[in-house]
């Protein structure tokens, strides 16, 4: 103990945390240097001041709050309406070998094939309009919630299900009371991949065919060269992709809460 | 054998379904082009548009891409889960930038590097990095620390410590970065061709149908996507599944 005290660096330490922002900000402290001075020019490299004020100047005419509430509406959207699909599908797979022997194989041929693929053929099936968004964001979300409920369904031990007939639950007790419950780690699980792919999704389908969203301010600013602007709503999307995140994250702690460790 | 003929009921009958309805003319045929258009469109593709060789583009693209990202991936990780200092350093950073959507870096790349080969190469790179960093990192950090007092007893040299005990024993972590960064590649590779348009791919084939309003092109795009995707991940997990032999259990 005195020997780990003696080795202590003389200067005080910092917090634990606060070495994490010595990176980020000798870079922003480079970038602004090479701003001021013109190493790149700013058609490559605008400004972080720049960036800021882009930002500053979108969500002071309302641009930015319009969007990000528009690309929002979309993935809440399609991620509830392919979320749903993928968990009948699921819980329909993991409870009946029968509906799984049917339905599985076509599945995963539909699964293997990339939401970025599936795009241009919906283009020429439903337009570009706001379905196609919905469309491509709840097959995102889809896949992986119906793998995951599945797996999850198929994972609960056997003898859980001997214990409820031991009590004489019949099917929907059995189903509600035993199975759903201790499938709800991964199906949580699955809810948060399909949650992460339907942002991802979102703003490739905003990117490739929209006129409004968070995705179309990106095509927007390249097609006017605008950096900061590109780079003010890639900062937003990672904001608004990491927030997305956490409250499903919460949502899962707070639905666990009654489990022992 | 009940259970694949189960497995083909819906296919068939969908193609079947499908078939029926482009010829009773059900739905618009440019809609719904019948399955020999499709055939026959593919066959034409292989014999005269040089499908192979789309083929043949994006796969190097995606190999290129993929080796550059998962090699500077497995380094990243490598640094990262053995020194302490460096994960406190860059680790918060790389999960900042790690939580914006890959696709919403290519327009920013796009200026940087251009809408050629070198554009495209770099964006799959920067998929195919990002599980492998994770997972190398992860895998290195769960290393024994019983084995590692072992190393110390018997005065293993800092190199040997990284490459007979850390690498080794993150082998399989690795391995399950090194997977998922294919299939990140494959997807990126589309990705990249969607919206860099400029020379051969199988994206950009796709994108072309769509613009040419055919739609048997775009299907026989996606079903070439599928079945490369679909073979991508089988050599992958055959490749970890021997790389893994040694492992008991």
């Amino acid at each position: 103990m005195q020997v780990a005290a003696a080795a202590a660096p003389p200067w005080p330490s910092l917090p634990r945390g606060g070495i994490a922002f010595l990176f980020p900000l000798s870079l922003l402290a480079l970038w602004s240097i090479s701003a001021r001075l013109g190493w790149l020019p700013p058609q490559i490299l605008p400004a972080p001041s720049e960036v800021g004020s882009a930002l500053w100047d979108l969500a002071g005419t309302g641009e930015l709050a319009s969007n990000t509430a528009i690309s929002l509406l979309r993935v809440v959207e399609g991620f509830a309406a392919g979320s749903a699909l993928g968990l009948l599908l699921g819980i329909a797979m993991g409870l009946s070998r029968t509906t799984e022997d049917y339905v599985k194989p076509l599945f995963t041929a539909f699964a293997q094939v990339p939401t970025l693929g599936w795009i241009p053929f919906l283009m020429l099936l439903v337009g570009i309009g706001e379905p196609l968004k919905i469309l491509v964001i709840a097959k995102a979300a889809f896949v992986p919630v119906a793998l995951n409920t599945f797996a999850g369904i198929r994972a609960v031990p056997p003898i859980y299900a001997e214990v409820g007939a031991l009590f004489r639950f019949n099917r929907w007790q059995l189903l509600h009371r035993v199975v759903l419950p201790a499938a709800v780690p991964p199906i949580f699980t699955g809810l948060r991949y399909g949650l992460t792919h339907a942002w991802n999704a979102l703003v490739a389908v905003e990117l490739l065919a929209s006129a409004e969203g968070l995705g179309y301010l990106l095509v927007w600013g390249r097609q006017m060269f605008w950096l900061d602007t590109m780079m003010g709503a890639m900062i937003v999307i990672g904001i608004v992709g990491f927030a997305l995140d956490r409250i499903m994250a919460a949502a899962e702690q707070r639905l666990q809460s009654w489990r022992l460790a | 054998m009940k259970r694949m003929l189960r497995g083909m009921v819906l296919p068939v009958g969908l193609l079947a379904l499908w078939e029926f309805a482009s010829h009773a003319g059900v739905v618009d045929p440019r809609i719904l082009p019948s399955l020999e258009l499709v055939a026959h469109t593919a066959v034409n593709q292989v014999m005269h548009e040089g499908l192979l060789g789309n083929l043949a583009a994006s796969l190097a693209r995606d190999m290129a891409g993929f080796c550059i990202g998962s090699f500077i991936g497995v380094a990243i990780g490598t640094a990262l889960g053995l020194s302490l200092v460096a994960d406190r350093l860059f680790m918060p950073s790389f999960n900042g930038l790690r939580q914006i959507a890959i696709l919403a870096w290519i327009p920013l790349i796009s200026i940087w590097f251009g809408v050629g080969e070198s554009a495209k190469v770099v964006f799959i790179a920067a998929a195919a990095l990002i599980p492998v960093v994770l997972n190398t990192r992860e895998g290195m950090r769960a290393a024994s620390t019983q084995l590692v007092e072992v190393a110390r007893a018997l005065t293993f040299t800092r190199w040997q410590l990284v490459t007979r005990l850390y690498l080794p024993s993150a082998l399989p972590s690795i391995a399950t970065g090194v997977h998922l960064g294919l299939i990140y590649a494959w997807v990126a590779s589309i990705g990249s061709e969607y919206f860099m348009t400029v020379g051969p791919g199988i994206g950009g084939l796709i994108i072309a149908g769509r613009e040419r309003f055919q739609m048997d092109l775009v299907i026989l795009g996606i079903l070439i996507l599928g079945i490369v995707g679909f073979a991508i991940n089988l050599g992958a997990s055959a490749i970890e599944a021997r790389l893994m032999r040694w492992k008991p259990g």
